[in-house]
């Protein structure tokens, strides 16, 4: 064997030693990845759904045996009925506010948005800065709660809805804003010239092309309002007004002694996040990143 | 011929958007500078100069929350860049199960705060808590994570990591996979081995996508509540009270004008923390 054949057969059994030795790497990482995963992430689902299965007494061991007996569907009846059925009443005020706040985000929120990327004027850097600042600023609680007041919005929910819809307005107008760069100007050209009114531009032909980013709108605020915590606290007071988390944080008190009801309304409050990350995973995941990586 | 001008995209589109964003957000920002300098009852204020100031940076139950605030934006923002920057390196390869582990650390984002925050007070507890449980069966006594003083805002900061972290991971994974591929055939030829890859070519290519999970992991971290709330409600003593639940005790307890300067002190502690290390990411961001 010549030198040069000693040298490609030594390469070549490297290689497929390395390849080789890279499956069985891969195999291996992939083995661990899923273990890990299993036990950092999949471990707490386990054990909120263990628990809201079984009775008080066995729940109050807070372990992560399977329930002696089967007790879900008594203990969702049983959440169902506190308080005269608050639960229900709080869901349909979470339903309506993440309604409206949406509807309201998409028809506001793409009109800035469009104008925003189209007309670039001195005042562009102005609304930039407005923006940003929407983004990192923590909003003034007893002000907000005081101006709510003042125009007898308070408690409300047209008040809580507005809020919500403030707050949310930077990080959708941004969204739109980047995807209308996407969109040509020869668009906006064509439909002025066959004698399209500028109003009559953005709602019949813009908007509609700005479907795609609607929906990460759609996805992104329903996760965030429903989730919301805080602002329902401080300007959605009062019994009647529960929303799914301050229920969850009322009854965290009231359930004290009784972990698996507990447990069972934390499994409920999670099934609509759920559905939504079932089927629009892929919407979620490039929405949040969207505004994210630029 | 009718021509694009300006004057194609009417401002009254903004209107809308405009007056919701003044009224809802920005008056009540601006007024909270002057209602922090007030004894304040909602319908009578009478103006005291900074003593709500004063008394917020001068108490010890108070103040505490200010070192509690920046220690927790700290520690969460930390974790989530290097466990995101980690998991984002591992996630980003071909592997077969990769979209089920992707969902599985991605999906605590979407959950709600509260719900979590309760389910790991739980798992927490000193005695029959899941956790201490475990480490039992190994041999090792786990300490009391949400009552000792000591470690109680670590322990709500590492479930802040867990439920954030797949946030950081996505956009991690996002920044990884628009490295060109030249790059790694370019440290092939070159007989780099992993490291040299992670260490050379990912960690500074992934820039845009660290500074994101930065910025975005530090702000979040900084106006924190909820979480906080949820596991151990500022307790015990103050040990874990952060500028935002003060501000809501302070509201619970009446007191509007201190409130509202607790709320102007997160403000000036967000801004002069964020914007600097904005621009800062900013300039030393490479070009692909």
């Amino acid at each position: 064997m010549s030198e040069t054949q000693i040298a490609v057969k030594a390469e070549t059994t490297f290689r497929t030693n390395t390849r080789k030795r890279k499956t069985v790497r891969k195999l291996f990482s992939e083995i661990l990845a899923i273990i890990l995963s299993l036990i950092i992430f999949g471990v707490p689902f386990y054990f909120v759904i263990v628990n809201a299965s079984k009775d008080t007494k066995e729940s109050s061991l807070l372990n992560m045996d399977l329930p002696s007996s089967f007790h879900l569907f008594e203990n969702i009846q049983s959440v169902m009925a506190a308080q005269n059925g608050m639960i229900i009443r709080a869901f349909f005020n979470s339903i309506m506010i993440t309604g409206f706040s949406i509807a309201i985000l998409i028809l506001v929120g793409a009109m800035a948005g469009y104008v925003l990327q189209r007309r670039t004027s001195k005042m562009s850097p102005f609304f930039n800065f407005l923006i940003l600042a929407g983004l990192i600023i923590p909003p003034a609680i007893v002000p907000t709660i005081w101006v709510l007041d003042g125009i007898g919005l308070f408690k409300t929910m047209p008040g809580i809805i507005l809020v919500e819809v403030a707050l949310n307005l930077p990080f959708t107008i941004l969204l739109y804003k980047g995807f209308m760069a996407t969109l040509p100007k020869e668009l906006d050209e064509a439909a002025l010239i066959d004698g399209c009114g500028r109003v009559r531009l953005f709602f019949s032909i813009i908007l509609p092309l700005l479907k795609p980013v609607s929906a990460t709108v759609i996805v992104l605020t329903a996760v965030g309002v429903y989730n919301d915590f805080v602002n329902p606290l401080y300007f959605f007071p009062g019994a009647e007004n529960a929303t799914l988390q301050l229920t969850l944080y009322n009854f965290s008190s009231m359930y004290n002694t009784q972990w698996n009801l507990l447990f069972t309304n934390i499994l409920l409050i999670s099934i609509p996040p759920l559905i939504l990350f079932i089927f629009f995973n892929k919407k979620i995941v490039a929405g949040m990143t969207a505004g994210a990586v630029k | 011929m009718t021509k694009l001008t300006n004057r194609s995209y009417t401002y009254y589109f903004l209107l809308p958007a405009g007056i919701i964003y003044f009224v809802f957000f920005l008056l009540p920002t601006i007024m909270s500078f002057f209602f922090s300098m007030t004894w304040w009852t909602l319908t009578d204020w009478k103006f005291i100069g900074l003593e709500n100031f004063i008394t917020f940076l001068t108490e010890p139950s108070l103040n505490i929350g200010f070192k509690n605030t920046i220690i927790y934006a700290i520690v969460t923002c930390s974790l989530k860049v290097i466990l995101g920057l980690l998991l984002g390196v591992f996630l980003s390869q071909k592997l077969k199960t990769i979209g089920f582990v992707r969902s599985m650390v991605f999906f605590p984002t979407l959950l709600s705060t509260i719900a979590v925050g309760m389910a790991f007070a739980m798992m927490m507890h000193p005695t029959q808590g899941l956790i201490n449980t475990s480490l039992k069966i190994v041999g090792i006594a786990g300490p009391d994570w949400l009552g000792d003083t000591t470690i109680a805002l670590l322990s709500v900061a590492l479930v802040d990591v867990w439920k954030g972290v797949g946030m950081a991971t996505v956009i991690f994974i996002a920044g990884i996979m628009s490295i060109p591929e030249d790059y790694y055939e370019a440290l092939a030829i070159d007989g780099g081995n992993s490291f040299h890859k992670f260490w050379n070519i990912i960690v500074p290519l992934s820039r845009p996508a660290m500074n994101s999970v930065i910025i975005l992991a530090f702000i979040g971290g900084l106006r924190s509540f909820d979480l906080v709330w949820a596991m151990t409600k500022g307790g015990p003593g103050f040990s874990t009270d952060l500028i935002a639940s003060i501000i809501y005790k302070q509201y619970q307890g009446g007191f509007y004008g201190l409130s509202t300067a607790g709320n102007v002190i997160l403000f000036i502690v967000v801004s002069a923390l964020a914007f600097p290390l904005y621009a800062f990411l900013n300039k030393k961001e490479v070009d692909l």
